[in-house]
């Protein structure tokens, strides 16, 4: 029997990040925007596997990384918010308690699994001015190891996120029309793809969380109409 | 391992997901009768009643819940979407019938979301025939829920109608169903004016006249109230989505009806 090497936890942990660090770094970026009517979210994206999808009512899901792994948490996100909204109201389903359930369930992981996850998460919420208190978006970041922030404007998460992060942040004003918001996150796409200049609107996931929706807020840009944003 | 919030249910049915994970929350009215609750003292919804017309389906109801022979609700709604392109018309007591259309619209909305995409018009009126047959206990016991399920199928672009028995029996329907205490009448009505490609305006005609037949031979269905201003509710369902008569233009149409009735009343004299 051979006795095992005796490794430090700071080091476990430290050989962990750095893996996950690695898999979220080489996959391309996903942005998340307020805009004058809403929340924006936008990916580059040019299969047909969705990287941004509905949560519930007012409440958005973006990920990075690991298909498989960020495609779980989303299924798991609208299984907690479907039966919470049964249970109690739909008003009662709110981002914060569903970040903080992401954010528990992924720091299980890391400390408990060999393998931590290789994603990273957003969970955006749109205000709704009609109910009091509820009036603000958010916008919370989860990273692989559960750790949770939360974000004002704007949010960038996967690739080169910081360097993203510091263009948009050069560049972002508030209560900006759709069509300026769509613009200014294709020109940082485009930033992050790697010498091409452009990326075409059929290769971007764009989705919309839109305040003025009655119900669900939620939608999801055809080409045609991003084309026409673009354009315009 | 699979990431979890601490459930183990993997799929994309929320009824499902209720019956594994979350059991408590999963209604069962299957004990009531053992409890000593007399069935017919719940209230219970009157008419409805489904017909196709040019454009699509036309989805109507009354307004009145009657517990016995009292008046639990003058203004329940009968006639509720279950997505953008389909509908539930229930009839029956009203408490089973109305968190089974509730859970309906979750279950849809939850498997459009999960899938990424909607199901077809066949797959949901299946889903409800189910949802039927999971109250049979409850049937059995007098709670019997016996919905209408109607929409617009967009791969046929056609209007659909289906009916259930108790059993989750489902059987679609080529032009109209009516159901409820006062469906035989409001279905003798509708066979004589109804037409598969009538325009909307003679379609609403057709529903209220329908209606109003039922309210007059059937004490259970109400008509329209014109003191507390309670009108029937009417919903087309198209190509473009489920879309609600207004309360002027169902005035608009039974006066139409009313001043005919009349001036036939009146030539038939003179």
């Amino acid at each position: 029997m051979s006795i095992p090497f005796y490794v430090s936890p700071e080091q476990v942990m430290q050989d962990k990040a750095e893996y996950a660090r690695k898999g979220i770094g080489r996959g391309k970026s996903s942005i998340t925007l307020e805009y004058r009517d809403g929340i924006l979210l936008m990916a580059e994206n040019p299969s047909s596997l969705s990287k941004i999808g509905e949560i519930y009512d007012r409440i958005a899901f973006a990920g990075v990384g690991k298909f498989s792994e960020f495609d779980q948490l989303r299924k798991v996100g609208v299984r907690y918010a479907d039966v919470k909204g049964y249970a109690y109201s739909r008003d009662d389903v709110r981002a914060r308690a569903l970040a903080n359930a992401y954010s528990q369930a992924m720091g299980d992981v890391f400390t408990r699994e060999l393998k931590p996850l290789e994603v990273e998460v957003i969970v955006a919420e749109v205000g709704d001015p009609e109910l009091a208190g509820h009036e603000h978006n958010t916008i919370y970041r989860i990273q692989f190891d559960g750790s949770i922030s939360d974000h004002e404007n704007f949010c960038v998460i996967g690739g080169l996120s910081d360097e993203l992060g510091s263009f948009l942040q050069s560049r972002y004003q508030p209560s900006l029309p759709l069509g300026d918001a769509v613009t200014l996150g294709r020109t940082a796409l485009e930033r992050a793809a790697n010498g091409r200049s452009s990326v075409p609107p059929q290769n971007l996931e764009v989705c919309l969380l839109e305040k003025a929706r009655i119900g669900r807020k939620f939608r999801r840009l055809a080409t045609d109409e991003l084309n026409q944003l673009l354009a315009g | 391992m699979p990431i979890s919030f601490g459930g183990r249910y993997q799929g994309s049915s929320f009824t499902e997901l209720l019956a594994s994970d979350n059991t408590r929350l999963l209604p069962d009215w299957s004990q009531l009768c053992a409890s000593g609750v007399d069935a017919e003292r719940v209230p219970h919804g009157t008419t409805v009643l489904a017909f196709k017309f040019s454009e699509g389906v036309i989805v109507a109801g009354d307004r009145l819940a009657t517990e016995g022979h009292r008046v639990a609700s003058r203004d329940i709604e009968k006639v509720l979407p279950t997505d953008d392109y389909s509908l539930v018309a229930i009839a029956g007591a009203a408490g089973p019938a109305l968190e089974m259309a509730r859970l309906m619209r979750i279950e849809l909305e939850h498997y459009e979301k999960i899938e990424g995409e909607a199901l077809e018009l066949d797959g949901k009126a299946n889903k409800l025939s189910q949802m039927v047959r999971a109250n049979l206990p409850a049937a059995m016991q007098g709670l019997v829920v016996v919905p209408l399920f109607a929409g617009y199928d967009l791969r046929r672009r056609q209007g659909r109608i289906w009916k259930f028995d108790v059993t989750g029996g489902r059987y679609e329907e080529a032009e109209f169903e009516c159901t409820g205490s006062g469906g035989l009448y409001a279905r003798e009505s509708l066979k004589k004016l109804h037409r598969n490609d009538a325009p909307k305006a003679e379609a609403l005609e057709t529903a209220i006249q329908a209606l109003q037949n039922a309210a007059d031979e059937d004490r259970g269905t109400g008509g329209i109230d014109t003191v507390r201003g309670i009108f029937p509710t009417v919903i087309y369902c198209s190509e473009r989505g489920i879309e609600q008569a207004g309360e002027d233009e169902i005035a608009s149409a039974f006066q139409r009806i009313v001043r005919r009735d009349r001036d036939e009343r009146e030539g038939a004299r003179a």
